[in-house]
């Protein structure tokens, strides 16, 4: 049979083994199957390019495999669940660098220019440039190896417009005069990189689930137009599928918040720390664990809110076993989680899930708010932005309109925070002062190992 | 008017693939619940590893320069690390799903 005909009919087997795999993804039963299906997909993709003609020389191939799946394999494992989303990042940006170096070597062995060639491959190393120092800056951020704060400085917007304009003058430079044009090619990723760089740095620390899901879609854009540039069609269906998953993630995010795309990438929220505390009322009730203790022993039912606190303090392990001691106890405990809570979409729901915490009791917002009124008990643990009622009640917040837990609206509500130090937006939280609020004052582990140790004392 | 090349038919086949493959995507992805938004994400992520084909087709192909070999080396170690890790820390998120739903149901 001839090998092309057989690569290309495996490469839409492949194509369709993803489809199939993610629509598996739609429910946590089948999930776990639907992914390993997507693998295989992707093993026969490979085993078949590595059979096909043009390959003549293995052993770099080979070595490249080896220490690829080697590392892959090994950070996978390792990484710990609350550095999922630097993990995510990484993998973006790596994404993004195999389109860019994809792009470059099909310009490398480029004979003659045509206009599509040409363009495909320019945009090939944009996106993946651009995707590939965005990710790593966005992972510094992550990690908190960079200022998690956003980074402005004038001129900033104008200097991305003539990064930009810079990039597709030398596109055309290319496509015009491609034989000499070596030093042009360069100055593109160069430019690509840099871009990256200066689109990401504006982005402050809560924004980053937006900031990911959007690498995550350009990462797939990226692969589409190296798909285009060395044409073939699985790199363009795979291409796709991701940046539409990227895009839907991205648009889930941004309606979270209730801000404009725009408005997270251009915006700098939370640069200019806003002093807005305008009629905040009332005096901050500290409570001891103790006395949470006997909140939380009489309480029916108790709502857990998660928030990035909690990921940062390692608190799901010891939230779960609290959360079990309640039960013992008689409360119905559920978790509500805010779309945006955390740093990556989802991000809570696999540190609950890491905890043994059953996923039917993870309850979504809007759910949950519904119920919020015959709550007895909520506990707000490393959440700050996602439970403010400023985004109801007050118009000149920065947050207002963003759709929150609305946690004020419990009988009781208990606050695990390190300090009266305010969010990532750095506004002031009114949950704070609020008649039914109490401050537990300490770091979110070692306050629920606290209030647990009393369950366990009595 | 214009000769028909083969070359114009493969870019208008290709194109007909990106848009249905969008629309597909759109479609299936809309349909993946939050919880499992953050195993979506790498597992796509480890999807768009597929540029590991272009990858391998660069460090394999006939043209044997210093500087293809590295992009195609490079590249390949790249899109390898994608694959594997995104694949294996998916699975990994998911196994922690699915052990789940026999511990609730107990």
């Amino acid at each position: 049979m001839n090998m092309y005909l057989l690569t290309n009919l495996v490469y839409i087997v492949a194509a369709a083994l993803f489809i199939f795999g993610l629509k598996m993804l739609t429910s946590p039963d089948t999930a776990r199957k639907g992914n390993l299906i997507s693998a295989i997909g992707m093993l026969l993709a490979v085993v078949v390019t590595l059979l096909s003609k043009g390959i003549i020389d293995y052993k770099w191939i080979a070595a490249g495999i080896i220490v690829g799946s080697i590392i892959g394999a090994l950070s996978a494992r390792l990484v710990a669940m609350t550095q999922m989303p630097q993990m995510v990042a990484i993998f973006n940006g790596l994404g993004g660098i195999t389109s860019l170096l994809v792009g470059w070597a099909a310009y490398h062995v480029m004979v003659a220019s045509d206009l599509f060639t040409t363009t495909t491959i320019f945009l090939a190393v944009l996106i993946g440039g651009v995707t590939f120092s965005g990710s790593m800056v966005a992972w510094g951020k992550l990690a908190t190896y960079i200022n998690g704060r956003p980074m402005l400085f004038s001129g900033q917007t104008l200097l991305n417009g003539v990064l930009f304009v810079g990039t597709l003058v030398a596109g055309t430079f290319l496509f015009i005069n491609p034989s000499t044009g070596y030093a042009v090619f360069i100055g593109i990723v160069i430019m690509s990189l840099v871009l990256g760089i200066l689109l990401t740095i504006p982005i402050g620390g809560a924004d980053m689930p937006v900031v990911v899901s959007l690498l995550n879609s350009y990462s797939g854009i990226a692969g589409c137009a190296a798909g285009f540039a060395i044409q073939n069609n699985v790199l363009i269906v795979a291409g796709a599928l991701v940046g539409a998953s990227g895009i839907i993630l991205t648009n889930v995010m941004c309606k979270a918040m209730n801000r404009s795309i725009t408005n997270v990438l251009f915006g700098g929220f939370g640069a200019s720390a806003i002093k807005g505390a305008s009629e905040i009322e009332g005096e901050v009730k500290p409570i001891t664990p103790e006395d949470s203790y006997y909140l939380l022993e009489a309480a029916g039912s108790v709502v857990v809110v998660p928030g990035y606190g909690m990921a940062v303090a390692q608190a799901q392990h010891t939230l779960s076993e609290l959360g079990n001691l309640l039960e013992e106890n008689g409360s119905e405990v559920r978790y509500a989680i805010h779309p945006v809570a955390g740093r990556m979409p989802g991000h809570m729901n696999v540190l609950l899930a890491e905890a043994n915490v059953p996923y039917n009791k993870l309850i979504e917002m809007d759910d949950i708010n519904r119920t919020i009124a015959g709550v007895d008990v909520c506990i707000v643990i490393g959440a700050n932005d996602v439970v403010n009622p400023a985004a109801r009640e007050s118009k000149d917040s920065p947050i207002y309109g963003m759709p929150i837990i609305n946690v004020d609206q419990a009988k009781t509500v208990i606050v695990l925070k390190r300090s009266m130090a305010s969010g990532f937006a750095g506004i002031d939280n009114n949950l704070f002062y609020k008649e039914n609020t109490r401050m537990l004052f300490s770091d979110a582990k070692s306050g629920v190992e606290a209030i647990a140790s009393e369950f366990k004392k009595s | 008017m214009d000769p028909i090349t083969s070359q114009s038919i493969y870019l208008i086949s290709m194109a007909m693939v990106l848009m249905l493959a969008i629309f597909v995507g759109f479609e299936v992805i809309s349909k993946v619940p939050a919880k499992l938004h953050t195993p979506l994400m790498s597992g796509s992520n480890a999807i768009s590893g597929i540029t590991i084909v272009g990858a391998i087709m660069a460090s394999g192909s006939a043209e044997n320069s210093l500087i293809s070999i590295i992009l195609g080396t490079s590249a390949v170690i790249f899109a390898t690390i994608n694959v594997v890790g995104g694949y294996v820390v998916t699975d990994r998120m998911l196994g922690m799903f699915e052990k789940k739903t026999d511990g609730g149901r107990k």
